[in-house]
């Protein structure tokens, strides 16, 4: 019995050896020079949900539906505007109106025409009250729209809203094959079929999702034929899969990028990217609690984390040290705020300031009989919060703070300590949003349970910067308005802010005309290109 | 015995029922709701837009009348449609999910039994012999493995290191453009690792109960009796003693009829194997309700069937608990 096991065994080893040579047939070789076909392969850990933009909210559905629908506009590699289905547009003097004019002789994948109508009905589906997303509120401030001919778009705002040219990027959808239809039960979100470059083939649930070039783009037949995302829920299988040639791209760790990647070998085959991420880490106080109102104490403690040894500890130094919400080197961002170097004597000064002292000797830091004691929260499950939190933990303690961690299930986490405001101090990471409009985060009338300043943080000045920063268009001025806003928590630190991490893109090497840019790597996707030498896959 | 076999699939209604109205409402105890995933922590989510997705799929409903309301379109075996963004009927999500999930726990249990079966017996006739002993280390070295270790390490080294077997997924990429034999083959080279590992962890629980009902029978008087008349110890064994120590073996197997559907979340992740393991967890951590509930009354009513054909089987096999 074992013995047939083993022929069997083998057998299967053998017939799958040759099985390699003929599912992928080497193409015929040519110079380096850019060529259309090959496949690749991309790894995701988690499957799409539904295919439809307007209902999707995870960014495996995000990453596939950018591919195959467009929006009237989308940030450039530098992270500046430009036209998508739009060619050019205007925003009145008043900044209350704004005019798109499309691009002409654009099709849908089934060869329908695309005209300003699908605009329009898309504004339409986006604020139905029937329509279950969660896109709505970006379109309400929207006074009226209307497709004044088939090429041109225009929309009036009641009020002058810096986001609003951000928000046409969104996906546009064909009101011919939705009109009318009921948007959750539409064959769309099994089978989308937008302008984008590349048209849909086929998804197997829990396996894969095939993308095929769409010839007639307008801006050009994209050079890769298939993009093929293979959904792959565990991290380390997925880096298997990529030293085994079953992947082209991922994302690293930091784990991956600084020790496990450096074999000759490895660097042969791919090529690695690094650059900062749109996103940060930081440890945030809830100011309900009285210990965190004064402001002494929350710098006390930026003081006394050393964030040079969490970015070495848990990101091995693949990220740098966050000054504020914003991403170092992009416009808004303000370098010169005053930075917390690890500090502890001046932690323990200010603490003491603050009234804090180890008044019974047992080595923990009391106020009126109360020891300083506090709970910093956090999801379960991420490592590189669990971990910033262990090295917090043990500088804390050392100026005299007695700190426990709590991993808490995600949704409870967020039901039952988040929502409600019921945690001392948390934490968490945000994503660095391109426009710097951070109203929902930090104004003060954001507060309330399930609302995103669940700090409870409250700044008069914040509030009315907030304001008139989303009602600016001028960007100089709005660099004035956030440089401020960067200022206030600098000095009131309602988060000590820790980490910016390195987005770790990992390319295999066939793949060529990968650019870096302030957008990441992604953003000239359809140009990338294997030379007809070194494609792998010939269909 | 159709009176009997009527008797029992009577009582198992409300046996079912209970399971059902515990399970609904432990799953709503349970912080966190199905429209979190649209609204948690997104800053263009107003109070009032969740609100209105939360009617939209009506959980704004107390609790029993949602209860009645999935149990009225139960009773016409329909098991609503997925609370996920891509609202398909769940039955079809499980339904696409069935057949992978039930071909690896057939294999796996049938590899199981072809070997533990084999090896209980020969360590039970071999009573501590060094064969007995190996195999007993051996067994539980695999009981105690953690599957999702000894899958990496074999990835790694028979997969990254000496390309003899696919790491992940069930088939390889231009799968559709093979003949039907070869995508036999290439399915049947994926599943190698996964079966073997699944297997592998299975052989202590099998061989063990094998071994141990065996020893019990071999001390029984009526093995005494057939030794006593001359029988060849190789009748005695096989003839006399295999059919009765097989019985509690049935009982084992019928339990396992639910475990035939239900995959398992760790196993699944990390050969990236599109099972009902992972879907019954995705299901869960997204408040997926109805999805749960299909999934929780498919197990459920095969767990009830399972324990009937076990007791069926048993009459069946020992002809005291026919009579009984």
């Amino acid at each position: 019995m074992r013995m047939a096991l083993f022929g069997l065994l083998v057998g299967l080893v053998f017939a799958a050896g040759c099985e390699k040579q003929t599912a992928v047939i080497p193409a015929e070789g040519k110079a380096a020079a850019p060529a259309h076909g090959d496949t690749i392969l991309m790894g995701t850990i988690g499957d799409a949900s539904t295919l439809l933009p307007v209902l999707a909210a995870d960014s495996a559905s995000g990453d596939i539906n950018g591919l195959v629908y467009n929006g009237l506009v989308r940030y450039d590699k530098d992270l500046k505007m430009e036209g998508e289905l739009a060619e050019s547009w205007e925003i009145s003097p008043d900044n209350l109106t704004f005019t798109f004019h499309l691009r002409k002789g654009v099709t849908w994948h089934d060869g329908a025409p695309f005209t300003s109508a699908d605009v329009l009905f898309t504004y339409h589906l986006y604020i139905d009250p029937k329509t279950p997303t969660a896109y709505s509120e970006r379109y309400k401030q929207v006074d009226t729209a209307e497709a004044p001919d088939p090429h041109t778009f225009r929309v009036t705002y009641k009020k002058p809203l810096a986001t609003a040219l951000i928000s046409w990027g969104f996906s546009i959808h064909p009101k011919h094959l939705l009109d009318g239809k009921d948007i959750t039960t539409s064959p769309l979100g099994q089978a989308p079929i937008g302008t984008g470059p590349y048209k849909f083939v086929e998804w197997l649930r829990g396996e894969k999702i095939v993308l095929e070039a769409n010839p007639n783009y307008f801006e050009g037949e994209p050079y890769i034929k298939r993009v093929v995302y293979r959904i792959i829920p565990d991290p380390s299988t997925m880096f298997l899969e990529l030293q085994a040639g079953g992947l082209d791209y991922m994302g690293l760790t930091p784990l991956q990028y600084g020790r496990q990647t450096q074999t000759p070998e490895f660097e042969r085959q791919f090529r690695k990217y690094r650059y900062p991420a749109f996103a940060y880490t930081y440890l945030g106080y809830n100011m309900r609690r009285p210990y965190f109102q004064d402001k002494r104490v929350r710098q006390a403690l930026s003081y006394a984390i050393d964030k040079q040894e969490i970015i070495d500890g848990v990101l091995l130094g693949l990220g740098q040290e966050a000054t504020g919400p914003f991403k170092p080197g992009t416009w808004p961002h303000n370098p010169d705020v005053v930075r917390y170097g690890y500090d502890p004597a001046k932690a323990k000064a200010l603490l003491a300031e603050a009234g804090w002292k180890d008044s019974d000797g047992d080595g923990i830091l009391d106020k009126d009989g109360e020891p300083f004691r506090f709970t910093i929260a956090t999801n379960q499950g991420n490592d590189q919060r669990t971990k910033s939190g262990e090295i917090i933990q043990r500088r804390l303690r050392e100026v005299g703070i007695d700190v426990k961690l709590r991993g808490i299930e995600w949704a409870s986490f967020l039901k039952e300590f988040i929502n409600p405001g019921n945690f001392d101090a948390t934490i968490m990471g945000w994503t660095i949003p391109i426009d710097p409009d951070g109203y929902d985060v930090w104004h003060s009338s954001k507060t309330k349970p399930g609302e995103l300043n669940f700090i409870n943080f409250k700044n008069a000045e914040v509030d009315q910067l907030l304001e008139s920063g989303r009602r600016t268009f001028d960007q100089e001025e709005r660099r004035r308005i956030y440089f401020r806003i960067q200022e206030i928590m600098a000095e009131e630190q309602p988060y000590t802010f820790l980490f910016v991490p390195d987005a770790l893109p990992v390319v295999a090497a066939r793949f060529r005309g990968v650019e870096p840019a302030p957008g990441g790597i992604m953003h000239n996707f359809i140009k990338w290109y294997v030379p007809a030498s070194e494609q792998k896959y010939a269909r | 015995m159709l009176r009997y076999l009527a008797k029992r699939l009577l009582m198992m209604l409300p046996l079912l029922l209970g399971i059902t109205l515990i399970s609904f409402v432990v799953i709503h105890l349970a912080p966190g709701e199905p429209t979190d995933m649209q609204t948690d922590l997104n800053p263009e989510a107003s109070i009032e837009l969740k609100e209105r997705l939360r009617s939209q799929y009506g959980l704004d409903d107390p609790l029993l009348v949602q209860y009645g309301k999935w149990l009225g379109r139960l009773a016409r075996l329909d098991f609503g449609t997925s609370f996920s963004q891509d609202r398909r009927p769940v039955l079809q999500k499980i339904v696409e999910r069935l057949p992978i999930t039930i071909l690896i726990n057939v294999l796996s249990i049938g590899v199981i039994l072809a070997i533990s079966l084999p090896l209980g017996i020969l360590s039970a006739t071999r009573r501590n012999s060094g064969f007995d002993r190996i195999t007993t280390v051996l067994v539980f070295l695999g009981f105690a493995t953690p599957s999702f270790w000894l899958a990496l390490l074999l990835m790694d080294g028979l997969g990254v290191r000496m390309g003899l077997f696919p790491i992940a997924g069930l088939k390889s990429i231009g799968y559709e453009y093979l003949s039907w034999s070869r995508q036999l083959l290439d399915l049947a080279h994926h599943l190698i690792l996964p079966v073997f590992v699944s297997a592998f962890g299975g052989l202590a629980g099998f061989s063990r109960y094998m071994r141990s009902n065996m020893l019990e029978v071999i001390r029984q008087d009526y093995i005494l009796t057939a030794r006593a008349k001359g029988l060849a110890e190789r009748a005695v064994i096989y003839r006399h003693a295999l059919r009765n120590a097989l019985l509690p073996v049935i009982t084992i197997l019928g339990l396992s009829v639910p475990g035939l559907i239900g995959g398992s979340v760790i196993f699944e992740t990390i050969f990236a194997i599109p099972g009902m393991g992972k879907l019954f967890y995705d299901g869960v951590m997204m408040r997926d309700y109805p999805l749960i509930m299909g999934i929780l009354v498919i197990g459920a009513v095969l767990t009830l069937v399972g324990n009937l054909l076990a007791d069926l089987c048993y009459a069946l096999a020992d002809p005291r608990i026919r009579k009984a």
